[in-house]
């Protein structure tokens, strides 16, 4: 590997993204819960709701604040990294750039009100009535940014004069082959992984032996939101499988090291790959099941690597990746359902090894969005424009990008540090039962 | 008015609004820490928090939202401003993540270590400097272009440009002058006479350096760019205008009264100098590489964009008027005491 420009602006990038996407996730999930519980606490009378909604926010706005920061850098990064990107696609991604800054706008100025109107209202749902300008603002802006994403890996819409885009039409730039596929995933993923990670609270303290009644409502609650969310991410991976088959094949095939094309394909789990050979050992191959996912139907063709020229094949690990996406997304499906399957059959407590389950959900899901990122990212390369522009083409020419890379480093291994420190000793501090009083 | 003029104007409006609320953010970080340190902290502290808090993470967007703008409008901004600035901004960006994730974290116990607001104020000062210098750029000289279309950044020439440094003490200053005549008036809305006394003095000290300021960067742009202040010499009404505001600002806080008008003419006093310094700018964006001519060239796009642009003002201004409504104009919470409505 060589530490060029490129490969310097790329490791930024995937850093400041890496990070980013962590709190950029929890900040489009957290919210939509929060809003429901407020609005389950207000209509059932029920103050453990309404505590949980008060609670969460607490934490939600360390998250927030962490999040807007690190998108301030990836914004202004895409152009300080990617400058030449930038001049040539600039203005086929510039309205849902400039679309996600106002669903932003808007997310920010409620979230403040939201947060400094607890007790202001007679009327309780008109508090809560603040809290739905900031779940649109927060979906809408993954939308907006997922279009951008998606714009890159099936661009349309515009022509190409002498390496510029011209004659750009934004719908059809924003609503390519891609949108609907990448932004549903998304933002189910990160409706899905919030879920878990504040049903991992409460699991904590059952297992840490605080059976209080709004630990146990908490989980029930958040474990019911994540097998909801579960099940509608597992459903668009498998539209994002079938819209890979049709339009990037070659991601598809490197993410299944598919190298012929033939119909009944296999689908290859695990193994290791012999990069001499091409062989692939230990793997658990299930027939047909690569042409199911990828056409919906046993018989389906699947394109292989072979019909690609071997430069512009993707990284072969990325399989790796995809796997344990995929892996993490059934168990994140399966933990849910076993915990009801528990509470509706056999009444009473719930064993510890589901509660485990639930509390390694949390970090496992956040794995999953990162890998599934990276898998989603590494595997158009070497295209940052899939089809038009290369991504040795885009990188910045100024000096320096190494020195930027350690002081970003430094930068988010101490915003990770102190927002880790600040958001364990807020609840520390102020136990459930101090606030129920 | 042509899609360009209008992309511009707006953004320039987004970018004044920007100058006048992140001035009073970072003033205030720095008037927070120099009252610690001079133990008055007590003092102004609750005036400062109950403003900032609700409001601290729009301020951020409204510099997304130039830069996001500008970019989208005005694609070749990002080519020569993005290879040019990526040390500068790298050291902007960090300098912003740090102040604006430590202020979600001082509400959960930071607030009182003086290392937090050691932090806290001097990002507040670096922070506007760091940003003017984009200003300063704007105006050519530094940027350089090889034969090969490289685009560079002689930095020694920005470090050691009197105009440059002359830009950079005059965001210091009129970040400290407006923050400060705004905070008077937070204050006197409370009906805190201590933080009045306090915060007026720092408005009264810092309004001198501010008019200095301001005439050494207009002196200095003639030394620097002529074809600019030539142009700012036909609009000299609009600094006429702005220094008549700033004396009646000045009367006013000398004479302990009106604090909400003072500060309205502060405001004017800004908005005069920067809409007369940028329509005298125009119409390059970096002289003499980017004009405004070299926007966008897909007439659907800039429809949309402006379209864009239109409904999302109708979203945000009725939205930013309720957040002041409930923050600023609402008397209870500004002194505050518990309100139910």
């Amino acid at each position: 590997m060589e530490l060029d420009n490129t490969m310097l602006a790329r490791i930024l990038t995937s850093l400041t993204l890496g990070f980013h996407i962590i709190f950029a996730a929890l900040g489009v999930g957290i919210p939509i819960i929060i809003s429901i519980a407020e609005w389950l606490g207000i209509r059932k009378k029920d103050p453990m709701y309404t505590l949980m909604a008060r609670r969460w926010v607490k934490g939600f706005t360390v998250t927030v604040a962490v999040g807007v920061v690190t998108g301030t850098c990836i914004g202004l990064q895409l152009s300080l990294l990617w400058p030449s990107f930038m001049k040539v696609a600039g203005e086929a991604i510039a309205l849902p750039l400039f679309l996600e800054t106002f669903a932003f706008f808007f997310e920010a100025i409620f979230l403040g009100i939201y947060l400094y109107t607890w007790d202001r209202f007679k009327n309780p749902y008109i508090h809560w009535l603040f809290s739905i300008p900031v779940v649109i603002g927060s979906t809408a802006s993954a939308f907006f940014i997922m279009t951008v994403n998606a714009f890159m890996n099936a661009p349309q819409g515009f022509t190409l004069v002498d390496g510029s885009i011209v004659d750009v039409q934004p719908l059809a730039a924003m609503f390519n082959p891609a949108t609907p596929t990448k932004a549903g995933h998304m933002i189910l993923s990160s409706y899905a992984t919030s879920a878990f990670v504040l049903a991992a609270i409460a699991a904590w303290k059952l297992l840490r032996g605080n059976g209080h009644e709004y630990h146990r409502k908490a989980l029930n609650f958040t474990v019911a939101l994540a097998l909801l969310f579960s099940f509608g991410t597992a459903l668009y991976g498998d539209f994002a499988g079938k819209y890979l088959a049709k339009y990037q094949p070659a991601k598809l095939a490197a993410a299944e090291w598919h190298f012929e094309t033939k119909p009944q394909s296999p689908l290859i789990l695990g193994g290791v790959l012999d990069p001499e050979t091409m062989e692939v050992r230990n793997a658990l191959k299930l027939p047909y099941a690569l042409s199911i996912l990828a056409t919906g139907s046993p018989n389906g063709e699947v394109m292989g690597l072979d019909q690609i020229p071997r430069e512009l094949w993707p990284p072969l690990f990325i399989h790796y990746l995809f796997d344990g996406m995929v892996a993490i997304g059934m168990y994140m499906l399966v933990v849910p359902i076993l915990y009801f399957i528990w509470r509706r059959w056999k009444k009473g407590q719930v064993p510890r090894a589901i509660l485990h389950a639930i509390f390694w959900g949390a970090p496992l899901a956040i794995l999953a969005i990162e890998l599934g990122w990276i898998f989603s990212e590494i595997g158009r390369q070497p295209w940052i424009l899939v089809g038009y522009m290369k991504t040795q083409h885009a990188a910045t020419t100024a000096d320096n990008v190494g020195e930027m890379l350690v002081m970003f480093s430094l930068l988010y291994a101490f915003l990770a540090i102190v927002s880790s420190i600040v958001l364990k000793r807020m609840f520390k501090n102020k136990p459930v039962e101090l606030e129920l009083k | 008015m042509s899609m360009e003029t209008l992309a511009i104007t707006v953004l320039w409006i987004f970018l004044y609004g920007y100058i006048i609320v992140a001035s009073i953010d970072f003033g205030a970080g720095f008037f927070s820490f120099f009252s610690k340190i001079t133990k008055r902290d007590h003092i102004v502290n609750g005036i400062i928090e109950r403003y900032l808090s609700p409001v601290w993470e729009v301020t951020n967007v409204f510099l997304i939202f130039f830069m996001v703008g500008l970019i989208g409008f005005f694609p070749d901004t990002a080519y020569y401003y993005g290879t040019a600035l990526l040390v500068p901004g790298s050291i902007f960006l960090v300098l912003q993540s740090l102040r604006g994730s430590f202020y979600a974290f001082a509400h959960y116990g930071a607030r009182n270590s003086t290392a937090y607001l050691f932090v806290y104020g001097v990002t507040g000062l670096f922070i506007p400097a760091s940003l003017s210098t984009i200003l300063t750029i704007s105006e050519g000289g530094y940027i350089e272009q090889t034969a090969g279309g490289e685009v560079i950044l002689n930095m020694g020439k920005l470090l050691t440009s009197s105009y440059s440094w002359s830009v950079v003490a005059l965001a210091l200053v009129s970040v400290l002058y407006i923050s400060a005549s705004f905070l008077t008036f937070y204050a006197d809305r409370a009906q805190d006479t201590a933080a009045v006394k306090l915060l007026r003095s720092f408005a009264i000290g810092w309004s001198l350096p501010t008019i200095f300021a301001s005439f050494l960067v207009f002196l200095s742009i003639h030394r620097h760019n002529p074809e600019h202040f030539d142009k700012m010499m036909d609009v000299s009404w609009l600094f006429l205008l702005s220094f008549a505001s700033f004396c009646g600002a000045l009367a006013l806080q000398l004479k302990r009264r009106n604090y909400g008008w003072a500060f309205v003419l502060v405001m004017l006093q800004f908005a005069f100098a920067f809409f007369g310094y940028g329509i005298a700018h125009l119409p390059y964006l970096l002289y003499p590489y980017v004009t405004i001519t070299d926007s966008i060239n897909s007439p659907a796009m800039g429809q949309a964009l402006v379209i864009g642009l239109i409904a999302g003002l109708f979203l945000l201004i009725p939205s930013l008027i309720l957040l002041l409504k409930l923050f600023l104009f609402d008397a209870k919470y500004v002194q505050g005491r518990p309100i139910q409505k």
